[in-house]
């Protein structure tokens, strides 16, 4: 008996037509498939992306080298050094994060007191030459300063949840 | 304090402690710990930050345990609620005024205050009024001030009371507005004042030269021993990605107790000076260039085998490890030559035969407290060795009665019973030594030159003062061992010992000056103080004699040999090779190959102390530039000049060989000459060598520099 049915399933192309039946109830429905890039899916201001630096309003650079970055980053990505700066302050005279290296976990942006170091959602970055992956401290200042007003939004729409 | 021992209970657990100790004393002893801020187990009890207050049956308010004898019966609990609760409401009040910049403050990951308030602090302050802020002050170039940070334990303000004598910092006011200050502004001026640094148990005092470099927790501790004095302080160097970022000490109750000189914390600057030889260099028809390791070797030694044995001289600083002039004087003994010496400074040399086997202190380092009267001869010993200095302060507090003899008199923060000043140290001695014999006869080494000698008042009373005691020192320093007539300094420094039947010690110079002497590093004596059967030419002589080929190891020319002119004498000298870790225009005068070693951060080796003591240390920090450690230049040197068994993998095995060699082997300071020595014809004292100019290292320390000690100094070299 089972011979026979499936005997006719072979020959009726069954399972052919049971799986076109499937291609042909999502024909009607509404398509979900992004044209990226031209399309992007929505993003929280929570994504953790590429990082930047922060200044102050003054343009006074936020970070303070106090290494807790560094100290909490669980792959070891951040390398920084530093000295006393121009004006007698706790300044960075090197701030590196090798992106090969950065899991994208954010806890250097928990741990940072004075809110310099963020993860902004950028997301679509590449590198063509050996030690492009190292981000140091004046790319990271310049992403800052590009991207200053879409990292407050960001901020300012999660300050709310802390 | 009586050794009657009580019982008290602890915590439920019933210990023993001595009568009349401190609460804290006997807990600590348990490991029962209980929080504290003023209290340290050096300084004496003040009881101002009320961290330590613990609970105590029978008495209805929390008592502070740093300032609470133990009596008999006593029941303390250092861990209940009563107790919790008042270290809480102490720990609350303390944070009223202490600013939240941990981030910013080097003092964050290793502050006593940060640690104490994750035990005991609140979580949020409930505090809304004024905070108090603090002016900074300015107090040189060693240490930072961030006074708002201060809490007021008072442990500088006790350290420069109690521990130097010197009290640079007080406090000011009272309450809420109490400050710690210099009273005037002035900079901190005292050789071990730095130790405020450790003492403070918040960021209010800290290290200048490290402000802001490096963060407690990412540097790696490593163990190392001073290389500036002959103490050999123990010494922790803290090391990021294989850079010293500061040294501080490694506590030894044998040498250094808990405290460095200021020498041994800021000299590591020195290391990473702008003028570090950075390649081996080669001087080729008068013009320098950079040549490779291996052509600059291969041509040291063809040039040391094709001179004259006794035209080849080593000249090497005591800095040197005992490794280094162990397989220094190794490689003059197969080249044949006895032109070996470390005595850089030294100027007299008569009497070379009588000197012992090593220069011993005479006692250990520990036992100088133990003195009842010790008389100081030709020795600026706060300057020479700032731990012995403070050592025989000790001793004075307890009671000792101290004399010097110097050219100058120096400031000693004590009573100084009698203290001889003249610019003839003999003069000085001979008076003593003479009032010293009364009744005896004087020994026969010293007898022409006190005849016709009359003693002073003063010299009598060093000389009864000595009589009297029963545990009596009498030590001679680097001023005496630099004096023109060092000979009739040292054989009367001994006759003084022995007549007033005190012990006999030599302060030496540098830090392995009797290292050196073990192994081998002088004219006259081999290894183990072995008489050689022809002596050479010793430091002077060998500057003097313009050889054919000289090598220098770990000198200065202009700056670390006791001849004036030596920079343009080396350059009249046939070949001369200098293994330095620096480059400066006078190497440049005088040198014709250049290699560069590291310093005492970058090499592994072993110090001997004055006492005594071998002490081994391993590299602390990564090698700069192409520098080797001394020990493997000399080891691969050997090979090229085919000396047997040098096959050393390790400084270890040097040290090793060297020892088993050695055997065992007593210090012995008795002075061994029985001849007659001739009434000196020159007997100037010696300039002194400024504290912070001891060696290469320590005069590139920019901080160091920077202090009134240096600039004094400076101004008095302008005037010479």
């Amino acid at each position: 008996m089972s011979k026979i049915r499936s005997l006719l399933k072979t020959f009726s192309l069954w399972e052919l037509w049971q799986g076109l039946s499937v291609t042909l109830r999502n024909f009607f429905r509404p398509s979900v498939t992004i044209q990226y890039p031209e399309e992007k899916t929505p993003q929280s201001p929570r994504f953790r992306g590429l990082h930047a630096l922060r200044r102050y309003p003054n343009g006074e650079e936020r970070c303070i080298a106090c290494k807790l970055c560094e100290a909490v980053c669980p792959a070891l990505a951040i390398t920084i050094e530093s000295d006393v700066g121009d004006d007698g302050t706790r300044r960075t005279t090197r701030y590196d994060i090798d992106l090969f290296k950065c899991i994208y976990c954010g806890f250097c942006e928990e741990a940072c007191p004075v809110d310099a170091i963020v993860e902004t959602r950028i997301h679509e970055y590449h590198m063509e030459k050996p030690g492009e992956n190292i981000m140091t401290k004046d790319k990271l200042l310049a992403i800052g300063d590009k991207f200053d007003a879409m990292i407050a939004a960001d901020k300012a729409a999660d300050a709310k949840y802390r | 304090m009586s050794d009657d021992k009580v019982t008290i209970e602890v915590d439920g657990k019933t210990i023993q402690a001595r009568k009349g100790q401190m609460l804290i004393e006997a807990t600590d002893a348990i490991g029962a710990y209980v929080p504290r801020f003023c209290y340290h187990d050096k300084l004496s009890v003040a009881a101002n930050c009320r961290m330590c207050l613990v609970e105590v049956e029978k008495v209805s308010k929390p008592l502070p345990a740093c300032a609470t004898p133990v009596t008999d019966g006593m029941k303390v609990f250092t861990k209940s609620a009563k107790a919790i609760s008042a270290q809480k409401a102490t720990m609350e009040f303390l944070l009223i005024n202490h600013p939240l910049d941990c981030p910013i403050c080097d003092q964050g990951g290793e502050c006593e205050l940060q640690d104490l308030a994750m035990g005991f602090g609140r979580d949020v302050s409930r505090y809304q009024e004024r905070k108090r802020v603090v002016k900074d002050k300015d107090i040189g170039p060693l240490v930072s001030t961030d006074m708002t940070r201060c809490i007021h334990c008072t442990r500088c303000v006790r350290f420069g009371e109690e521990i130097t004598g010197h009290p640079e910092l007080g406090t000011t006011e009272r309450g809420e507005n109490m400050k710690i200050g210099t009273y005037i502004e002035k900079s901190i001026d005292h050789e071990l004042s730095a130790n405020i640094i450790d003492l403070c148990p918040v960021g209010a005092l800290n290290n200048k030269p490290y402000r802001y470099s490096a963060r407690a927790w990412e540097m790696v501790q490593r163990e190392s021993v001073s290389a500036h004095d002959c103490v050999g302080s123990n010494l922790y160097a803290h090391v990021l990605r294989g850079t010293v970022k500061r040294i501080v000490p490694r506590p030894n109750e044998a040498i250094n107790e808990t405290w460095i000189s200021d020498r041994d914390r800021y000299s590591y600057e020195g290391v990473y000076s702008s003028d570090r030889l950075l390649t081996p260099r080669v001087r080729r028809a008068g013009k320098w260039q950079d040549i490779s390791w291996e052509d600059a070797l291969q041509e040291l030694a063809e040039k040391i085998q094709s001179v004259r044995a006794d035209r080849f001289g080593i000249l090497a600083s005591a800095g040197a490890t005992v490794e280094e002039s162990r397989l220094l004087a190794q490689i003059a003994e197969h080249v044949g030559t006895a032109n070996v010496d470390h005595r850089l400074r030294q100027q007299d040399f008569s009497d070379q035969d009588a000197d012992a086997l090593f220069p011993w202190l005479g006692c250990e380092i520990a036992d100088i407290e133990r003195c009842d009267a010790i008389f100081v001869a030709g020795s600026s010993l706060r300057k020479e060795a700032p731990i012995l200095a403070h050592r025989v302060r000790k001793a004075a507090l307890a009671g000792a009665r101290i004399a010097f003899a110097n050219p100058e008199n120096d400031r000693y923060f004590f009573d100084v019973a009698v203290d001889l000043n003249g610019a003839r140290l003999v003069e000085l001695l001979a008076g003593v030594a003479v009032a010293a014999s009364s009744g005896k006869s004087l020994p026969k080494a010293v007898s022409r030159i006190c005849k016709g000698v009359s003693a002073s008042g003063e010299q009598a009373s060093v000389a009864s003062m000595l009589r009297d005691s029963n545990n009596g020192l009498v030590l001679i320093g680097n001023l005496a061992i630099h004096d023109e007539a060092f000979s009739a300094v040292r054989a009367l420094a001994a006759a003084i010992a022995e007549l007033t039947g005190c012990r006999f010690g030599i302060v030496s110079e540098g830090p392995n000056a009797a290292g050196a002497h073990l192994a081998g590093l002088l004219p006259h004596r081999s290894m183990g103080g072995t008489p050689r059967t022809t002596a050479g030419k010793n430091a002077a002589e060998m500057i003097e004699a313009s050889l054919d080929a000289l090598l220098l190891f770990g000198i200065e020319p202009d700056l670390d040999l006791g001849v004036p002119d030596a920079v343009s004498r080396l350059s009249s000298t046939g070949f001369v090779a200098a293994l330095t870790a620096y480059d400066s225009e006078t190497f440049r005068q005088a040198a014709d190959l250049l290699l560069p070693i590291g310093t005492f951060a970058e090499t592994s080796g072993t110090f001997v102390n004055c006492e005594g003591r071998w002490q081994s240390f391993s590299g602390i920090a990564n090698p700069v530039g192409e520098s080797r450690p001394g020990w493997k230049v000399l080891r691969v040197l050997g090979n090229l000049l085919d000396i047997d068994g040098f096959e050393y993998l390790s400084s270890e095995d040097v040290r090793d060989e060297l020892l088993a060699a050695l055997g065992s082997y007593k210090p012995d300071n008795r002075y061994g000459n029985t001849r007659e020595l001739p009434a000196p014809a020159k007997s100037n004292g010696a300039a002194d060598v400024p504290m912070y100019a001891v060696d290469p290292v320590v005069r590139r320390a920019t901080a160091l520099q920077l202090t009134p000690e240096a600039r004094r100094s400076a101004r008095i070299g302008q005037r010479r």
